[in-house]
């Protein structure tokens, strides 16, 4: 956009800014007038800047040209100059978290410490709630980004980590987080959502699962909890919701990956979210999980091909966002029911949010299609979430 | 369908190459799952359409290499947790890789669908000719829990 300095020299002249202004503005074009501040007053022989955006500068000047309107150009990037009066990247990622580093991955420890921080920090918007405890008795929090508002607000909700391995999860919800608290001042979009909307954040559901792929086995996927007299460990939990439990895709096999538990919600972990969703559920607008890998916007159910009663809302709102996602860096996904597109499989949390009334429930596998599958290099972690954004 | 056989597939797929990513060549293949599939892997044909680029330099320089080490090779966690692979490991990576998608054939059905997760161990054995042969342990991920 630039800022243009013109002194009209005639009446004729005005005449002519005053019809133009009117016109462009008629096409919805937004021809902003610094100097004066109504068409009405631009006068002969006094100061008149008006600021041009990109698109129409060349039109706009070509038009001032034939009319032998003589101008100068006062800013010839406004953007550079907003930029520049904005307070630097790095002091405004102080601002948000200290020096923490996106770009990596983090073990559970340090993403405890993030969460306080990251309260600390924005302790205008962001709350950090319990949620319950997992089976070796950590902490489940999670943060709520709420902007005061006298009128009561929807949520959102998000969680990531279920599966101990697809640290790429838990990498996307910090990330997430700090875009909101970096960008919402300034980016219309970001700060029209959360006029309307709060956010409830999980960045990681399956704690002890995620300790025990930092330490133990890095393609660990359950949760903790000993079964067979401590001779077999871990649940998957994202079989052991109450959403057809049992029934499809599961194992009754402790030792296998996709062991769905005892019972459904038979673990804490489970426990703590169905418990908080339930409370909440008028509310709750919207049920995302985050997992890896496959490059997937999945759908209910995963238990049956039957399809939801607002399949076509579910359907569309998941395509416009596989067609954002793309438009980043041209990485495609595929959109659909986990039954149709994936496999059979039950209990999942996403299902389990669907069935107690959520319209909007969606997984988003995250890259990549099978090359470095769970074991994503730390190098992609800024395009994944820059797309996933 | 074909009656009493099996299933038959006919695909035509574009291959990139892995170090040259902009490099695509064209292949068909028909893949043939045999019914009671269980037993058997499924039969494979493959035309490649256009050429394959030759590794003949690479292959050199990586023999010559292990062949100048003074013990034999060993390494684990190829990649890493963080996903890097150390880049004189990266050959080795990709041997794996190759000899996984002999294992993953071997294994597959209609209903499968392999990666290779993770090379777990890997561990170059002493030979006394002159070829070189190494031991893997691969971690190959099938779909279904995901």
């Amino acid at each position: 956009d630039q800022v243009l300095h013109i002194v009209p020299e005639t009446f004729q002249q005005v005449q002519h800014l005053q019809l133009f202004h009117l016109c462009i503005s008629f096409f919805s074009a937004q021809l902003d007038l610094w100097k004066p501040l109504l068409p009405e007053d631009i006068r002969a022989g006094e100061d008149l800047h008006i600021r041009v955006p990109a698109p129409l500068v060349q039109e706009v000047k070509d038009s001032l040209d034939q009319h032998m309107i003589s101008y100068r150009v006062l800013i010839p990037d406004v953007q550079k100059l907003v930029d520049q009066s904005m307070p630097r990247e790095r002091s405004s990622h102080r601002q948000v978290s200290g020096d923490y580093v996106y770009t990596e991955y983090h073990p559970m420890e340090e993403i405890y410490q993030w969460m306080t921080q990251i309260q600390k920090n924005n302790s205008e918007l962001v709350t950090q709630h319990f949620l319950g405890k997992t089976f070796e008795n950590r902490t489940m929090y999670y943060l709520q980004i709420s902007q005061p508002s006298n009128k009561p607000k929807k949520i959102i909700w998000m969680d990531c980590g279920i599966h101990a391995r697809e640290w790429i999860s838990p990498a996307f919800c910090q990330w997430f987080v700090k875009e909101i608290l970096q960008n919402y001042k300034t980016d219309p979009k970001i700060s029209r959502f959360l006029q309307n909307l709060d956010l409830c954040v999980l960045p990681v559901l399956n704690i002890d699962g995620y300790i025990y792929s930092w330490e133990e086995d890095r393609l660990w996927r359950k949760n903790r909890s000993p079964y067979e007299n401590g001779t077999c460990y871990g649940t998957d939990l994202n079989r052991n919701f109450n959403s057809s439990w049992g029934s499809a895709g599961v194992s009754f096999n402790c030792s296998s990956d996709v062991f769905c538990g005892s019972g459904p919600e038979s673990e804490p972990e489970t426990r703590a979210v169905a418990q908080f969703i339930k409370s909440r559920k008028s509310d709750i607008l919207c049920y995302l999980t985050i997992h890896s890998y496959g490059q997937l916007i999945l759908t209910p159910y995963g238990s049956t091909t039957k399809p939801p009663n607002n399949y076509e809302e579910l359907m569309q709102v998941a395509k416009e966002a596989a067609a954002a996602l793309t438009g980043k860096y041209g990485t495609s996904y595929r959109v659909g029911s986990t039954a149709l597109i994936l496999y059979n499989n039950s209990g999942s949390s996403r299902d389990w949010a669907h069935t107690i009334g959520i319209p909007l429930s969606y997984t988003f596998e995250l890259r990549d299609t099978g090359a470095h599958g769970f074991v994503l290099p730390a190098n992609q972690i800024q395009p994944t979430c820059e797309e996933t954004m | 369908d074909i009656d009493d056989v099996g299933h038959k597939y006919c695909l035509e797929l574009e291959l990139e190459d892995v170090l040259d990513k902009d490099r695509t060549v064209t292949c068909t293949a028909e893949v043939l799952y045999h019914l009671g599939s269980r037993c058997s892997a499924p039969d494979v044909q493959v035309t490649v359409q256009g050429e394959l680029r030759s590794t003949e330099e690479a292959d050199k320089e990586f023999y010559n290499r292990i062949r100048s080490l003074e013990k034999e090779l060993v390494a684990e966690n190829i990649p890493d947790s963080h996903g890097n692979v150390p880049p004189e490991l990266e050959p080795i990576h990709l041997l794996a890789w190759a000899a996984s998608g002999y294992i993953t054939w071997q294994n597959s059905t209609e209903n499968t669908k392999f990666h290779l997760a993770q090379v777990k161990h890997v561990r170059q054995v002493k030979r006394g000719d002159e070829d070189l042969q190494f031991d893997f342990v691969v971690l190959l991920h099938e779909m279904v829990s995901q």
